[in-house]
């Protein structure tokens, strides 16, 4: 059972969630299913939640769709009305990087594949989907993405990303079938890369 | 108890929706990996889909339109009850034409007619462990998963050719995903393997009793095992179907009297259907009225 | 012209129609109220409760109702629901010393603090059938005793080992979280708990034909029923509000602690170890196999070479449930001719390859042929 937590009733944690929890969160649920099930395909979780910062709001959504007592969950600079938030929307507990299934970090590079749990052979599902947020979906350089659930190949444009991207998602590739999971989010989008998606400078 | 109506949406609640949706995603990043997930115990038996029908349950949504199969048919009586299921606890739009469906549940076959991306399969499965009847412990079996140790399986086929003049696997044939994976494509006969291969749909595994889940991504690599020397190769039937004239399709054989008797009619029943309304008949089937047509 | 059968949702229908008829019976016999089940069928209520997994002996009774008296069909019904039930709490772990005991006896000692007290138990009953239970003939009141001056005083026998340090201490899985395997899949190997629980819900015939396997040798603990307890406990919960724990309930348990072969070394003093066995109401000889089963489980611990299927985790654990394997063996009977097709093509194919003559082949027009 999840330890007893105080609960924060200030107006802030309590507003801003799933106003209909049942079917927003299948339609988030059906976004990012969608997202991860064809990398390369941009996703719309809708304005169903307004996190507090700096989650935006495909975080949020997906942080309340996906999250609760039952999972490890890691948020890069969470202050106090966040913790608050996520504790009172979800239930989760918030724990170190290297216990987070679920993480939402600032960029992706090779110094995430020393933090997070990467999964093992025997189970590689135990590992961690990291969600960033990027500036845009299109303004950034041109990536070829194939691979599983890509027809072919495709290309996306997101930006900042920052240096040393393609050779982190080298790295974490090399790992398979271990690896992190990467869901690109931008404002109310998500845009998925499992490890299983080969990415390269176009 | 006081009250049996007040169902959540999808009978499972919201807690454990999320443990499978997360399951499910694990399992569609990982192509053909079992994900390991606490499935719960279902208003129906152990070995009747409740894998199958907690897939379902944590994909669908208020738009989807399901269709459930088992055996190919809509008809057989398990997969009506559990369309019936669906309808009263999710009151979502059913189907049976192959076509309008959103999430396919099937049990035993995928559909004749192409799938397409908008598409989900959502297979029931009893052992989800291709290697289970060679090694039957799970502690020697995740190795050989871990370690790419697929071996034993080659000497299993290789052992049926010796004896047999070929692989004498017919349904539940092990195939490999991506390159990577030896998985269990449900016991779906090995005439629809190639189906699976490539396809523009979501493929989605679920095993209730065993607790496993696993996926195939739409446009993934999916091959039958097999030797250069023994290519692997499906089913064919000698004969059309006896009621749409279909060739190419899996049959069922139906004794029709104690004299020897055999009818053989496309297993896939919506397909047959919708062949027949478009004016298709074979040896034992009657031509449908033109005026009786949609 | 052939016409495929359709209807299958109407049959469907007429069938549990006609279930409800056979259950209800001739309607001019009066129909079984939840108290006489849960009075009258305890045993089978218990069962229900223990292998259901949840303590709640009307809806138990309303299981065994609805289900004719099929006790697996039963316990399937209370897990369904089950699973159903939200969480509030985690109780704390029920103190069996502290039980208000209505039966204890112990093979170990002849007598023990708080004495040996039969209860309500069918051995030596002579299993005869007794004309009385034709029809409702009246029963006499329990004969009640005075309660002794260490009334409430009844510790456990293996307590009474462990202050002579002659038995291992009970000290596996203390302050850590239980695990759960209806919350978390099963994975191997799997800790002492997990294995508890598993097998606390497991079939009672499939754990009794295993532990009474050990006694014949496959897998032998060299057991002694230490002590069985059966009576009422306390459920309690921590409110962190209050400060202490709160009393939410009475459940009725039965414990079995067996006192099993000894071990040690050189460098560790002999002692006994323990077999355990736990579960909802007056189920003794549940708890009894499940012991059995409990200390051959634990053959790891002990350096003892796993030989006996008793012994095998993982064969115990994957088929001890028998909503699992009743699932899985009935489900033999949904249809399988896609699967029955392919294999008998492939026969027929090989047949003809080997050419077989030594039956008519039938002059079937549907005649089919593979070809690879």
């Amino acid at each position: 059972m999840p330890a007893n937590r105080p609960i924060d009733l200030s107006s802030r944690a309590v507003e801003g969630g799933f106003a209909n929890p049942v079917f927003d969160a299948q339609a988030v649920f059906a976004a990012v299913l969608q997202a991860i099930s064809r990398p390369g395909t941009v996703a719309d979780c809708g304005s169903r939640a307004a996190p507090p910062a700096p989650l935006s709001p495909a975080q949020g959504a997906i942080l309340l769709a996906l999250a609760d007592a039952e999972t490890g969950l890691f948020v890069e600079a969470a202050d106090a009305a966040l913790e608050a938030w996520l504790g009172f929307q979800t239930g989760a507990r918030l724990t170190e990087a290297a216990g987070a299934e679920i993480a939402v970090a600032g960029r992706f590079d090779r110094s995430a594949l020393g933090r997070f749990p990467l999964g093992t052979l025997a189970y590689p599902d135990r590992s961690a989907t990291l969600i960033v947020e990027v500036p845009s979906f299109n303004a950034g350089p041109p990536l070829r993405l194939s691979g599983p659930g890509v027809r072919g190949s495709a290309e996306i444009r997101p930006a900042g990303l920052g240096e040393g991207f393609v050779a982190a998602r080298r790295a974490n590739r090399a790992l398979a079938p271990c690896g992190l999971d990467l869901l690109l989010t931008c404002g109310s989008r998500v845009l998925a890369l499992p490890r299983s998606t080969l990415v390269e400078e176009a | 108890m006081t009250s049996t109506t007040a169902y959540n949406f999808a009978y499972l609640d919201e807690q454990t929706k999320r443990m499978i949706r997360r399951a499910i995603l694990k399992a569609v990043a990982i192509p053909g990996y079992q994900v390991p997930f606490a499935s719960r115990e279902m208003p129906m038996p152990y070995g009747w889909g409740t894998g199958g029908v907690q897939v379902t349950a944590a994909i669908i949504g208020p738009d989807d339109v399901l269709k459930v199969i088992d055996q190919g048919s809509d008809d057989t009586t398990n997969a009506v009850s559990i369309r019936a299921f669906f309808a009263r606890v999710a009151n979502v739009a059913v189907t049976t034409k192959t076509g309008e469906a959103t999430i396919v549940q099937t049990r035993h076959r995928i559909p004749e007619a192409p799938l397409s991306e908008g598409q989900t399969m959502v297979y029931q499965v009893p052992i989800p462990e291709p290697l289970r009847f060679l090694e039957p412990r799970e502690t020697e079996t995740r190795i050989m998963h871990a370690l790419e140790e697929y071996g034993l399986m080659h000497v299993k086929l290789y052992e049926d050719i010796a004896q047999h003049g070929h692989i004498a696997t017919t349904y539940a044939y092990p195939v490999k995903v991506e390159g990577r994976y030896v998985m269990d494509p449900s016991p779906i006969p090995k005439f629809d393997n190639p189906k699976m291969d490539d396809s523009p749909a979501l493929q989605l595994f679920g095993a209730g009793r065993e607790q496993r889940i696993y996926a195939i991504p739409p446009y993934t690599s999916v091959e039958s095992l097999d030797f250069e020397d023994h290519p692997f190769a499906v089913q064919r039937f000698s004969q059309p179907c006896g009621l749409c004239g279909a060739t190419g399709v899996y049959l069922d054989e139906i004794v029709t009297d104690d004299r020897g008797g055999r009818l053989h009619a496309c297993s896939d029943t919506d397909y047959c259907e919708e062949r027949r309304a478009a004016g298709h008949f074979g040896a034992d089937g009657a031509p449908v009225p033109a005026e009786a047509r949609p | 012209m052939y016409v495929a059968v359709k209807g299958g949702e109407a049959a469907i229908a007429n069938a549990h129609r006609l279930l409800a008829d056979r259950r209800r019976g001739d309607r001019s016999v009066p129909a079984l109220t939840l108290s006489q089940i849960a009075g009258q069928l305890a045993l089978a209520v218990d069962r229900v409760m223990a292998e259901g997994s949840l303590y709640d002996p009307e809806l138990a009774a309303m299981a065994v109702r609805q289900s004719r008296g099929d006790l697996i069909e039963a316990i399937f019904l209370i897990r369904a629901y089950r699973t159903t039930l939200p969480r509030f709490a985690a109780t704390r772990p029920i103190d069996t010393a502290a039980m208000v005991i209505e039966r204890r006896i112990s093979a170990t000692y002849k007598d023990v603090p708080g004495g040996q007290v039969l209860g309500p138990t069918f051995d030596y009953t002579h299993r005869l059938i007794e004309p009385e239970m034709a029809e409702d003939a009246p029963v006499a009141a329990p004969a009640r005793r005075d309660p002794p001056e260490d009334a409430g005083h009844a510790p456990r026998v293996t307590d009474i080992l462990g202050d002579e340090a002659l038995i291992e201490a009970d000290g596996e899985g203390k302050g850590a979280e239980p695990a759960d395997l209806t919350r978390t899949p099963l994975a191997f190997p799997a800790s002492r708990d997990l294995r508890l629980q598993a097998l606390a819900r497991g079939d009672e015939g499939f754990l009794l034909g295993l532990g009474y396997s050990t006694q014949r040798g496959f897998g032998r603990t060299h057991p002694f029923v230490g002590e069985i307890r059966i009576g009422e406990v306390e459920v309690e919960v921590d409110l962190p509000e209050f400060g202490f724990p709160v009393v939410i309930g009475r459940v009725r348990v039965t414990e079995c602690q067996m006192v099993s072969q000894f071990t040690g070394s050189k460098a560790v003093a002999p002692k006994f170890s323990r077999g355990y066995g736990l579960v909802f109401g007056q189920l003794e000889r549940k708890a009894m196999a499940m012991s059995l089963v409990d200390r051959a489980l634990r053959a790891d611990a002990f350096d003892e070479e796993r030989r006996a299927p008793a012994q095998d985790e993982e064969f115990v654990l994957a088929h001890c449930d028998n909503v699992q394997a009743t699932g899985f063996v009935e489900h033999l009977k949904l249809p399988h001719y896609v699967d029955f097709q392919a294999e008998l093509e492939l026969l027929r194919k090989m047949r003809k390859a080997a050419g077989a003559t030594d039956e008519t082949v039938s002059g079937s027009k549907g005649d089919v042929e593979v070809v690879q």
